[in-house]
């Protein structure tokens, strides 16, 4: 079920006079049953990378194995609706998706598409929707009454519905309060646990490092990093700045705790780390 | 969606972009008035030339007036075939039923397609190097005299120039939706007529909602900025006739003068 990128490139245009490159030799692998998160600064091609999972962009060259469907330039439209059934997408502020008349209906939308009777759509749009945690009372109700939280997660199990083995999220936490960030991690951790590859893009280190197994640093349209969170974010400062990268809070603020003449042993990543290490547990001075 | 080139606006730094909109406007509707009166080989080159010549001071690459267009191919190809089979005269040179095609149909049938390429490449020539906010500006400024019949000439350009303002945006939107709908098993290219047109639900109503939105978000940060209308606003862009656009009238009123003479002294 992982993921395989090969020699892919992609430009917008291609062929024409007017090409943009925005892809360069990607060689990847995302690893089944786990939270990749993919990071780099804006304009890095992540959002590009990803259109690639499910068919929306085809790479100019190269391909992409995606469990035994094989993604090349030249696969057609048709092709696609069964990639598309498998690997479930969330684009940024996906509620600007929703269109139906009850959240139960827009949750079906999906279900129905790929061929799910009526009965069997509703079933898993309700099952979808309890797994994002949206309450019955607003089953029935317009998808536009919601507040901007709810909107998410109602969006989130429209996706979801069709029960994709793959989940892909754009940047899922965006625009929402502390506690729906936190929600949101949540949900995430619990489509691992339900077996899932998860693929994130995220532009806070925190949330990185709070759930994935994995992560991909795009940089300039290529892969600059691979690795596991622990691996990447204990690489040398200089590095950070030429990918244009934070650290997470804890390693933030151990830096400017060395830059006072305090050094910890080791770079902290989660808060809590950085709390035991600063309350004496791990004194080397 | 990123190819459609009605109304597209190419920055640059020629002669013809540094002309008042005003002038490119007016200049543009005195020569769409003149070539209307055209009626031989001789007058159609000759406009042909001016327009071709125009084209070379945009300095820009003439693709971009092909891709311009592109999109009315179908409505060329419409008239021509109208002229072609319905003009009446002598010599036919083909009949079935009430279709005929006669030497004057063929003639009238290139007439016809010279005029409108010509139109569409002048009128490419003006969107091409004018920003939608100086056309709207300039229309605002023709049409001042209206005021005086009460005509809200300022709100129209306003409202015109936010369409103008938006029309990118929502082509965005547009695409970002189509993805997310995509994703969730949307097709577009399968099932009959009317499986095809419920299809594009999903995408209008995001999208209305969506422009609605931003209308409200706008019409709000407006308000808070002080907006009011009927009153007298200044322009960040002001708007300068200058000697270069004299040039422009001249060289447009010697045009006219050569196509008259053309029209009466050269006979084919």
């Amino acid at each position: 079920m992982a993921i395989n990128f090969e020699q892919v490139n992609f430009s917008y245009g291609a062929g024409t006079t007017l090409a943009q490159p925005i892809l360069h030799d990607i060689n990847v692998t995302i690893p089944d049953g786990q939270v990749t998160a993919i990071v780099g600064q804006t304009g890095s091609g992540k959002s590009t990378l990803i259109q690639h999972l499910n068919g929306l962009l085809k790479p100019t060259s190269g391909r992409i194995i995606i469990d035994d469907f094989i993604l090349t330039n030249g696969i057609k439209e048709k092709q696609l609706t069964g990639l598309r059934a498998r690997v479930g997408m969330v684009f940024q502020f996906p509620e600007n998706q929703l269109f139906a008349n009850t959240v139960l209906d827009d949750v079906m939308y999906a279900p129905i598409n790929f061929g799910y009777s009526k009965r069997e759509a509703q079933i898993a749009a309700k099952e979808a929707l309890k797994r994002v945690h949206v309450s019955e009372k607003l089953w029935h109700k317009s998808p536009f009454e919601l507040s901007g939280g709810q909107m998410r997660r109602v969006a989130m199990a429209g996706t979801l519905a069709s029960n994709p083995d793959i989940v892909v999220l754009d940047e899922p936490a965006a625009g929402l309060d502390p506690k729906g960030q936190n929600e949101l991690l949540n949900i995430v951790r619990d489509l691992k646990s339900a077996g899932k590859l998860v693929v994130l893009i995220s532009h806070q280190m925190d949330h990185v490092i709070a759930v994935a197994d994995h992560m991909i640093v795009m940089n300039n349209g290529r892969v600059a990093a691979e690795g596991t969170p622990t691996e990447i974010f204990n690489r040398d400062l200089s590095w950070f700045k030429e990918v244009a990268l934070d650290l997470p809070k804890a390693g933030q603020f151990a830096e400017k705790l060395r830059q006072k003449g305090r050094s910890l042993s080791r770079r902290p990543l989660l808060l809590t780390e950085l709390a035991k290490m600063l309350n004496g547990d791990d004194q080397h001075e | 969606m990123n190819n459609i080139m009605i109304g597209r606006f190419v920055p640059g730094d020629s002669w013809i972009h540094r002309l008042d909109p005003r002038t490119k406007m007016i200049g543009t509707f005195i020569f769409i008035f003149v070539m209307l009166w055209a009626n031989s080989w001789a007058t159609y080159a000759w406009s042909a030339a001016f327009v071709f010549a125009m084209i070379r001071l945009t300095k820009q690459p003439f693709k971009l007036y092909w891709d311009g267009l592109k999109p009315i191919f179908w409505l060329i190809l419409f008239t021509i075939i109208l002229q072609l089979f319905f003009t009446p005269g002598e010599p036919v040179l083909f009949q079935a039923g009430p279709l005929k095609i006669t030497v004057p149909g063929i003639i009238n049938a290139i007439y016809v397609m010279i005029r409108f390429v010509l139109i569409i490449l002048m009128s490419t020539i003006l969107t091409l190097t004018t920003a939608p906010t100086s056309i709207a500006n300039a229309l605002e400024s023709l049409l001042k005299p209206l005021k005086k019949l009460h005509v809200p000439v300022a709100e129209l350009a306003l409202m015109l120039s936010i369409a103008l303002r938006f029309v990118p945006l929502l082509m965005d939107e547009t695409q970002k939706i189509m993805n997310a709908q995509k994703s969730r098993g949307m097709s577009f290219s399968t099932g009959g007529p009317i499986k095809r047109a419920r299809a594009i639900v999903p995408l209008l109503i995001p999208l209305f909602v969506g422009a609605l939105q931003r209308a409200l978000d706008l019409a709000n940060a407006m308000e808070v900025r002080g907006f009011q209308d009927a009153t007298q606003r200044t322009k960040y862009r002001i708007l300068s006739y200058g000697s270069e656009d004299s040039k422009a009238f001249a060289g447009l009123f010697i045009f006219s003068v050569l196509f008259i003479a053309i029209k009466f002294f050269i006979k084919y």
